[in-house]
């Protein structure tokens, strides 16, 4: 096995590692705000890590895809965490009408 | 060749639990998702059959796969009318 | 084995899914949890060497699905609670059913058995494009096309007979502004996709599922006044992609030596299918966003 190898084998468990971090974060944490700090934080760096990763192993037209699909991740992620957030800080200011009539508990 | 009765063994089994959530309900929203779960399964039924060649070495059955393609698009159509329909029937008593 | 590992966690966590959509109490988790169903799904379509159905279900499942049911849950808002329903009648029945299911999938042969996929690959060279799955939707089953357009236009009727009204949030600047900046690499990406169907994965109805899912999207942001079945313009390409098919059926039954309806001359197939794809693309597109946004600003006046 190459230095490369290693490396990009490195990255991966890293990514993966950070990926676990942030859906146990999703899971566990108590209010919107932690858990959206805790998914988007650590998906944002975990697929870079795994695109790295995986572009240290593959021909560099894949690695320049990749690259571009961890860029629209990284926005749309940046801007939907902004908008959620935005809606349970309303939620919160003014809880006219509540987003689910089940039994909230 | 585990792998194509695995995804055959699940392909029944989402038919089982689509099934369950159709009679289950209760709210009429959870039962239109359980048609579409239904709806995966035979689709997940069909592709499996189709990926049946692969494991000879041969490219997988297109027929099929055109069969699931519109099958997909008709999916999502009836379910949107479906859910017209509910719209409307919850917008009634007020 | 690798892989057997891969397929093992798939299979856990679509059936895990599914099951958590079923019985999850409140109905918010279910919608969220059936969304996450179906990207799953697009991942095994993937895997099982269907690429062309992972792509329109990643449109499909990832963007028209959720908008549709999260709609649909903004009008139970108001809606009284419902009773805990029985649990062990329909588990006890239904597993005896999966179980003759599971029974009966088993005793699928592993060796194929029609030679349909072979007449296919026969035949590829004739229909005008090199893509299998695009040549039987366009050419060898043309049929399951065209009438699985007229199902859409049926759809949509229907769904404009019983018109509701939506309680429409007006825009938050920035989800304005993302929509904006993500919609032309979305029409980008759709055309790419109808012009690559003839010969790789892609075609009519992933960029259409997907061109729609991009107008949702604009729709939902107060964008697109004109979307709206009132303009005359949106009706023609609605029924677009109809008419486009039948006349191209029509058009090649004039031709001489062309005596089976919805066949296409060698010559001019791959033209044909084309030109019949750009309409039906649009068709699907539109049809598709008006059904999952509909009339948000009021009733016609007519109805």
């Amino acid at each position: 096995m190459s230095i490369l190898q290693l490396c990009s084998w490195l990255l991966l468990a890293l990514g993966v590692v950070f990926f676990l971090a942030g859906s146990l974060g999703l899971l566990r944490f108590a209010d919107s705000f932690s858990r959206l700090h805790a998914v988007t934080k650590a998906d944002t760096l975990g697929l870079g890590l795994v695109v790295i990763g995986l572009s240290l192993q593959s021909h560099w037209r894949e690695a320049c895809l990749m690259l571009l699909i961890w860029l629209v991740v990284m926005g749309s992620g940046a801007v939907s965490c902004q908008l959620l957030a935005r809606f349970s800080h309303e939620q919160q200011a003014n809880p006219v009408e509540p987003a689910d009539p089940g039994q909230e508990d | 060749m585990l792998s194509f009765y695995l995804y055959l063994a699940t392909a029944a089994l989402l038919l089982g639990v689509g099934s369950l959530g159709l009679w289950r309900g209760p709210e009429l929203l959870r039962r239109i998702l359980a048609l579409n779960v239904i709806g995966a399964g035979i689709f997940m039924l069909m592709v499996s059959l189709a990926y049946r060649p692969v494991l000879y070495g041969e490219p997988a059955d297109s027929v099929l796969h055109a069969l699931v393609l519109t099958g997909l698009v008709v999916a999502v159509s009836a379910t949107a009318f479906a859910l017209a329909l509910l719209g409307r029937l919850l917008a009634r008593p007020q | 084995m690798g892989l057997l590992l891969f397929d093992v966690v798939l299979c856990a966590l679509l059936l895990t899914l599914a099951g958590a959509a079923m019985l999850s109490r409140q109905l918010v988790h279910a919608v969220t949890l059936f969304i996450a169903f179906g990207v799953m799904m697009a991942l095994a379509w993937a895997r099982l060497q269907a690429p062309d159905l992972a792509l329109a279900e990643a449109a499909i499942g990832a963007g028209l699905t959720g908008a549709l049911c999260f709609t649909a849950l903004a009008r139970y808002a108001g809606d009284a609670g419902y009773p805990k329903p029985k649990l062990w009648l329909p588990l006890v029945f239904v597993a005896a059913v999966s179980a003759l299911l599971l029974y009966s999938v088993f005793q699928i042969p592993a060796q194929p058995t029609t030679e349909l996929s072979e007449r296919v690959a026969e035949h590829l060279a004739v229909s005008g494009v090199s893509h299998p799955v695009t040549a039987v939707l366009l050419n060898f089953r043309a049929w399951d096309t065209l009438l699985e357009l007229l199902v859409l236009l049926l759809a949509l009727l229907g769904a404009r007979q019983v018109p509701s009204q939506l309680p429409l949030h007006a825009g938050w600047s920035l989800s304005v502004s993302w929509s904006r900046l993500l919609s032309p690499m979305l029409l980008l990406l759709s055309a790419y996709l109808l012009w690559r169907g003839a010969a790789a994965p892609g075609g009519a109805f992933q960029a259409g599922a997907l061109l729609a899912s991009g107008l949702v999207i604009l729709r939902l942001n107060q964008q697109l006044a004109w979307l709206s079945w009132q303009n005359f313009a949106v009706r023609t390409l609605v029924l677009a992609g109809l008419i486009a098919f039948v006349m191209a059926g029509l058009a090649s039954l004039l031709l001489p030596g062309q005596l089976v309806w919805l066949s296409w001359p060698v010559a001019l197939a791959g033209g044909i299918i084309l030109l019949v794809e750009t309409f039906a693309t649009l068709a699907i597109a539109l049809t598709l966003a008006l059904l999952v946004v509909g009339e948000p600003e009021q009733e016609p006046a007519d109805a």
